[in-house]
């Protein structure tokens, strides 16, 4: 009798899990989080070349986007310091004498429209052509100077909004003696716009390379998930929770994008690094100070959290459809 | 500790595995599940631990009726009873140790206490030297050690087996059947299913006959 009263107790016991108190299932929780975590990239480095493989799928397939949108950024900031102020340059007809030239000038600084204009004659065009480019050579053996005259007018601050500085454009234009008049900030704007455009194509690349990461993380885990078939259900017989079988996988797929992460940031750093030198080549060429922005620290780490969340969410999606169908039996 | 309330239970595609089965076992108590292949047995095991559910009756095992357990308390269910079955053994690609402490992590224990109380099954199982080695290196009944250790590491109340000594020899089962024994008089209840009806009925515990899916003996006192 006395046994019996002892079993009737028994199962409030068992039910309150009084063996252990919070702060130790807390510790014990961190434990196994740490164990998880260390265990499953243990795992992962054990078949080195496997696991290379698919943290390069990965890091290309983020590279691709991340490059771009890092493309993207300096060609905005090299493109924002053209915004302003707005240019009309005239070509002029080469029939035109220097001094034709020259008179044509001073009438279009005499408007009120216009705030200053300078005259690159021909010459000095050709002199600082040959010294810029590395064409010295063969624009000496052309017998002719291909360039024209040239005026770039900049219109006064009034005339500054793109309207007025059209209406400026086509009326010097009409001018005689004008070739052309090219309004420089209509090809700022179209600039901008195909910029816009690239954004919105490098986003939807992106989305679509994302989805791929997760398709390659999410079946790497579900073939994980099928090769430790047998320890999955001897921890669901010793009593392991649903949350406690999924942890090591969540880790791996945790592990298998932060390395994809990295490797992307190596690959697109190395591309900047290797661009470089070039860059610098042809900025000079166009007399800008511009200079190559990589990714930068706080670059990088938004790319291993990108990388890492989508580790963690193909994995997690892997072991919620397959994590269930395992079961002792 | 465990109590049968005219049990059956039938596979969605089979006939019926268990009909109408109604038993009880004391706390304390070592009780042999027998019959021949297909009797039900194991279908008596896994509905204790609740990897299938009954079609009808009821099944109280420590106080909780099953019924009333969904599948997200089963864990906590499956961490006061020791298992010990004939498939699903060891992991071979961990170490004893870490074999015999798989059910310590799970229950949340601390790294010390854990090494404590894994040296310890060990240690009772006879195997205490070979904490650091694979599972391979070890004979059939050694392996077979080395899961009941894991069963009895948590000091679980209940200890089930589903064929422990199904491959082995005769010499070999009788002294795991010893071992079992011996939890028992520390005061584990256990529940063997065997068929190898020549060795269980030289111990003197109670058997349950199964035949077809229907008990024909055994009930018990309750
Ligand atoms: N998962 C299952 N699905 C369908 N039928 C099953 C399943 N498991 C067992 N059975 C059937 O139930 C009966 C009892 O099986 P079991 O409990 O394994 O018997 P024992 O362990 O005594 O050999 C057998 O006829 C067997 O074919
Ligand atoms: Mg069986």
């Amino acid at each position: 009798m006395k046994r019996r009263s002892k079993t009737a107790t028994a199962p409030r016991e068992g039910a309150s899990q009084s063996r252990t108190g919070w702060r130790d299932r807390l510790r014990s929780w961190f434990l196994h989080h740490r164990l998880s975590a260390v265990d499953s990239l243990r795992r992962l480095l054990t078949s080195p070349f496997s696991s290379l493989l698919t943290w390069m799928v990965i890091g290309i397939a983020l590279a691709l986007p991340v490059g771009m949108a890092v493309a993207l950024d300096n060609a905005r900031s090299l493109s924002s310091g053209w915004d302003s102020p707005a240019q009309v340059s005239l070509f002029l007809r080469s029939e035109m004498s220097s001094e034709a030239a020259r008179r044509l000038e001073e009438v279009v600084r005499q408007r009120e429209d216009v705030a200053a204009t300078r005259f690159v004659s021909r010459e000095d065009a050709l002199k600082e052509f040959q010294q810029l480019s590395g064409f010295a050579d063969v624009l000496r053996h052309l017998d002719d100077n291909p360039l024209p005259n040239l005026i770039v007018v900049s219109p006064s601050a009034a005339r500054l909004s793109a309207e007025s500085a059209r209406t400026l454009q086509t009326e010097l234009a009409a001018q005689p003696g004008v070739e052309r008049a090219i309004l420089d900030m209509e090809w700022v704007q179209r600039l901008n716009s195909l910029m816009q455009l690239s954004r919105c194509l490098v986003t939807a690349l992106g989305a679509l390379l994302a989805l791929g990461v997760l398709l390659v993380i999410g079946n790497t885990i579900r073939l994980a998930i099928e090769n430790r078939r047998e320890e999955i259900v001897i921890i669901k017989l010793v009593g392991g929770s649903d949350a406690f079988v999924r942890r090591p996988f969540l880790y791996t797929g945790l592990w298998y994008g932060l390395g994809g992460a990295l490797i992307s940031w190596a690959a697109v750093s190395l591309t900047l690094w290797w661009l470089r030198q070039p860059l610098s080549a042809l900025a000079l060429l166009y007399q800008s100070n511009f200079s190559l922005q990589g990714l930068g620290p706080v670059g990088g780490l938004q790319l291993l959290a990108l990388g890492g969340s989508l580790g963690l969410f193909g994995a997690w999606l892997a072991v919620a459809r397959h994590l269930k169908a395992i079961q002792p039996g | 500790m465990i109590t049968f309330d005219r049990v059956s239970k039938r596979y969605p595609e089979g006939h019926d595995a268990l009909r109408e089965v109604s038993f009880s076992i004391k706390p304390d108590e070592m009780v042999f599940v027998t019959g021949h292949s297909g009797a039900g047995k194991s279908t008596l095991l896994k509905l204790i631990m609740l990897i299938e559910r009954p079609s009808r009756g009821q099944i109280i095992v420590n106080g909780q009726n099953l019924k009333g357990l969904n599948a997200r308390k089963t864990p906590q269910l499956r961490r006061d009873i020791g298992v010990v079955f004939q498939n699903h053994q060891l992991l071979f690609d961990r170490s004893i140790f870490d074999n015999v402490a798989l059910p310590l992590l799970i229950a949340g224990y601390q790294h010390r206490e854990i090494g404590r109380r894994v040296r310890a099954a060990l240690d009772k199982v006879g195997l205490l030297e070979r904490e650091r080695d694979m599972p391979v290196t070890l004979s059939g009944g050694e392996q077979q050690r080395v899961g009941i250790a894991r069963a009895v590491v948590n000091k679980p109340r209940l200890l089930l087996a589903d064929e422990p000594t199904g491959n082995l020899d005769p010499a070999l089962s009788a002294e795991i059947m010893q071992l079992f024994a011996h939890f028992n008089q520390v005061g584990v209840t256990v529940l063997v299913a065997s068929h190898d009806l020549a060795l269980i009925s030289r111990m003197p515990h109670r058997i349950i006959t199964l035949r077809g899916g229907r008990l024909i003996t055994g009930t018990g006192e309750g």
